[in-house]
């Protein structure tokens, strides 16, 4: 019988990890120089972390691997965690409060059931947090930043999507719903019914053109979005707070020559954001998004806390780059083979030396070819074979094979 | 391959029962919960039936070890919103056996801040529970899986309660108010997905809704006036120093009076005819109440209870789930001996565990254990190292499982005769278990409390050593 792995999970081959590792260290590499400091959280957290209101969406929670653990008597169950925000929100609330400003990321997976199982339930990304700034320049900086790090995988034709949760929120109130609905109507969006929002519009006398048009909305237009806002002044002074707080970032990004689109009604993601969304799309497939989140530390009783993130989805990153266009350079592998049982000791020797020089030293155990070998005979004598060239070298110590093999041409 | 169906025991047995006899079938055997579990219809020769608890069922049909089955749409609902993607479906509601359930409490407002502590639910239906608590962003809760009599537990060990009833002053004649009405169900006729897309199953379902009532109103349609008011119910507030002692419901009543008349204990109205939960205690400072024995020792372990009489088999069950649990035996009170033990088929050529484990190791199927003690099942499975096995959760008659449904049970018995009556054999004996005292690790800090417990445990050690 073959053991099959779970449903739902993903092994990794060995290609499969290079790629990995190359993307995330390049993630991890842009986070370093803008300040970012690396944090991991468990993968195991109580299931009420994510249940307080504010945090995610019922259709999100209903999609958590939850259990009674073996101290669970106390009934409360844990989960399997479903995204990475929220457990660096409780790192911060719990140790890192008095620093004040934060600049925070991580790489690790996330759990969510899904249905069938084809699809995985082990998803891998890598966020940032930039806890205690609540500016459009600190919006800007993770943009900016995560504009980068896409750049730097070299993937072509990123679409940027902006929508603002305060608006959306606004919109919803101004629709005239009761505050259960509206709660509902925005959870619906975030999880992913782009058209909820005109749906109900339309019914809405309240309305009217000007704010449909608003919805409709697509494309770079900070200048419509300007006479908007001066035609919103006069009729709908409410919506003009979130509507101002987006100009600001946008007219940051403009600064910047950060392209982008809006597209107010789709703000695909979790509950607990309150200001800027953005998404990022590859043709129809999102591979990373993020957004302001001014309430989320707040309810963790993490005092007065504003905050923003965004996370890069790996396992859709790792399909898109192109590993050839990156000098993936690895150091020369030199097999070392003891000709006789008596020289084990000395091949084990003259591996460590090859390792301490920087090369990769496998020992042989079943014999098969390599364009490096380095042949060990009882009492320490070595032989060099480069398979490519068909030359044997008789050499004295390790010192001489290292030199041979870092002779220009020999890797 | 036989259409297989699955049918209840229990509450929907009776009515099933008339709904079979109306379509015709000409069923021996399933009259009563007398234990048979495997009856026969004359109309359909070659049909096979099953006999099972009701909650048993709605897994057995995911599992795919049966075409159909009958059971209360709560029992799907319980499965379902846990495991969304099983592979079961509701094919018609039968139009009797109809409840609801309520999410209720024993307090005119319950208080759901709580200041900062979870808002305990104690239920049969956790996964509805939990569902529920999740859909109304409760922020931090507990759900306590009960085996039943969950409204036992408001208003001192549980905030609320998710129980099923039949309507809302059904629940107010045990001093609970509905909070919220979470489900309406009835029984209803199920089939397993892949039975329902491939099988030929239409005479037999056609057959039970032939007989169903023509005018009967649906389940969707019930009006169930909630009560303006029901009185709530009148605890007094549990001083600090005194001892809260948890009393086994059902058959170990008997037993557990007789001890305590052992002891010079007198207890009034245990067991209650009026079903009466909180029985008055000639004990100063002991407050007693009475619940499942299955649900104690997590009860003790979360401290809702100070000593508890259960069986030494679900303080191990509870240990295998909780190793870190505070509850813990203090006294074996030497009553209802018990082994608890593996159990094949006759048929099955095994004699011991070792000799499962090769029978086992030749199998291309997962090894399927069923048990009421699933915890100990797969803790047995682990220990002998019995590969890529299952546990199925069972709630009695498991005997009805082996071998078509199940390969291995781990089953308590007394004399062993149940066993050998319906063609099984024991392999293993896990260890004897009789009903104890069981009490937490943790410590009291009250100097009378820690004397009251003292002066009980000693009484009913003087009483065991009596006996």
């Amino acid at each position: 019988m073959k053991i099959q792995r779970c449903k739902g999970m993903r092994d990794m081959s060995p290609a499969e990890m290079t790629v990995f590792h190359l993307v995330e260290e390049i993630c991890r590499d842009c986070f370093l120089k803008w300040g970012y400091q690396e944090v991991r959280t468990p993968t195991i957290e109580y299931l009420h972390l994510f249940t307080s209101a504010g945090t995610l969406t019922p259709g999100m929670l209903g999609k958590v691997y939850s259990f009674l653990d073996w101290d669970g008597w106390s009934g409360e169950r844990v989960v399997l965690r479903p995204d990475g925000t929220i457990p660096v929100a409780r790192l911060y609330t719990e140790k890192m409060q008095e620093q004040g400003l934060a600049r925070l990321f991580y790489a690790a997976n996330m759990f969510t059931f899904e249905e069938n199982g084809e699809k995985t339930r082990e998803r891998w990304q890598c966020g940032a947090e930039l806890i205690g700034a609540g500016s459009a320049v600190a919006d800007a900086e993770l943009l900016a930043l995560s504009s980068e790090i896409l750049q730097k995988l070299g993937l072509k034709g990123v679409e940027l999507r902006l929508s603002h949760a305060g608006l959306i929120k606004a919109l919803l109130e101004k629709i005239g719903l009761s505050p259960e609905e509206q709660h509902k109507l925005f959870d619906s969006i975030l999880d992913g019914d782009a058209d909820a929002l005109a749906r109900v519009s339309r019914e809405s006398p309240e309305l009217g053109g000007t704010l449909l048009s608003l919805l409709k909305l697509k494309g770079k237009s900070p200048g419509f979005l300007r006479n908007q806002l001066a035609l919103l002044r006069q009729t709908a002074p409410e919506i003009c707070a979130p509507l101002e707080d987006f100009l600001k970032t946008v007219a940051v990004l403009d600064e910047l020559g950060i392209k982008y689109q809006i597209n107010i009604a789709s703000g695909t993601g979790f509950e607990y954001y309150t200001g800027i969304i953005f998404q990022y799309f590859t043709g129809r497939e999102k591979i990373g998004g993020g957004g302001r989140y001014d309430a989320l530390i707040p309810s963790m009783g993490g005092g007065n806390a504003p905050a923003s993130g965004f996370a890069l989805y790996l396992d859709r990153l790792m399909t898109l780059v192109k590993p050839a266009s990156f000098i993936l350079t690895s150091p020369l592998k030199v097999l070392v083979k003891a000709l006789s049982p008596d020289a084990v000791k000395e091949a084990f020797n003259a591996a460590a030396g090859l390792r301490k020089a920087g090369f990769i030293a496998e020992l042989d155990l079943d014999g098969r070819p390599a364009d490096w070998t380095l042949e060990v005979k009882s009492g320490g004598a070595l032989t060099l074979v480069n398979k490519a060239e068909s030359v044997k070298s008789k050499i004295e110590n390790i010192n001489a094979a290292v030199a041979l093999l870092e002779a220009p041409g020999a890797g | 391959m036989p259409v297989k169906i699955a049918l209840p025991k229990g509450r929907l047995l009776r009515k099933t029962a008339a709904l079979l006899q109306k379509a015709d079938w000409g069923l021996d055997e399933y009259q009563s919960n007398m234990g048979f579990y495997r009856p026969q219809a004359s109309k359909f020769p070659d049909l096979l039936i099953r006999v099972f608890h009701e909650k048993d069922i709605p897994i057995q049909i995911a599992l795919g070890n049966y075409d159909l089955g009958i059971c209360g749409l709560d029992w799907l609902r319980e499965l379902l919103v846990k495991y969304p993607s099983s592979g079961v479906v509701k094919i018609k509601d039968l139009l009797y056996g109809e409840g609801s359930l309520y999410l209720a409490s024993a307090a005119l407002r319950p208080d759901f801040k709580q200041n900062g502590t979870p808002l305990r639910i104690a239920s049969e239906y956790p996964n509805l529970a939990e569902a529920y608590a999740l859909q109304q962003r409760m922020n931090r809760f507990s759900v306590f899986p009960v085996w039943g009599a969950a409204e036992a537990y408001p208003p001192e060990n549980a905030e609320m309660a998710l129980l099923a009833a039949g309507s809302a002053a059904e629940l107010a004649a045990c001093a609970m108010r509905p909070v919220a009405k979470v489900l309406d169900y009835s029984a209803c006729l199920i089939a397993n997905r892949s039975s329902w897309e491939n099988k030929d199953l239409d005479k037999i379902v056609a057959s039970l809704l032939s007989a169903l009532p023509e005018t009967a109103k649906s389940v969707a349609e019930k009006k169930d006036a909630v009560p303006a008011f029901s009185p709530p119910r009148i605890v007094e507030k549990i001083a600090r120093d005194a001892v809260r002692l948890a009393l086994p419901d059902g058959h170990q009543q008997q037993q557990t009076v007789e001890l305590l008349t052992r002891a010079g204990i007198k207890i009034e109205d245990y067991p209650s005819e009026s079903g009466v939960r909180r029985p008055q205690i000639a004990l100063d400072g002991v407050i007693v109440k009475v619940i499942r024995p299955q649900d104690m020792p997590l009860q003790v372990a979360n401290g809702n209870f100070d000593l508890a009489i259960t069986g030494r088999d679900w303080l191990t069950d509870h240990l295998a789930q909780f190793p870190s649990s505070p509850a813990c035996e203090i006294l074996d009170l030497k009553l209802r001996k018990v082994r608890l033990v593996a159990v094949v088929h006759q048929d099955m050529p095994v004699a011991d565990t070792a000799g499962l484990r090769n029978y086992i190791a030749g199998r291309d199927a997962p090894f399927r254990l069923a048990s009421e003690y699933v915890n100990i099942a797969d803790k047995y499975a682990r220990d002998n190292h019995l590969g890529h096995y299952r546990v199925i959760p069972t709630w009695g008659a498991t005997e009805a499982f082996l071998p078509d449904d199940a390969d291995l049970l781990i089953e308590n018995t007394e004399t062993g005769r149940t066993i050998a009556r319906h063609n099984l054999k024991i392999i293993d004996t896990l260890f004897a278990s009789t009903a104890c005292l069981i009490g937490s690790r943790m410590t009291v800090d009250s100097p009378l409390k820690k004397e009251r417990l003292a002066d009980l445990v000693k009484k009913l050690q003087a009483a065991v050593g009596d006996a």
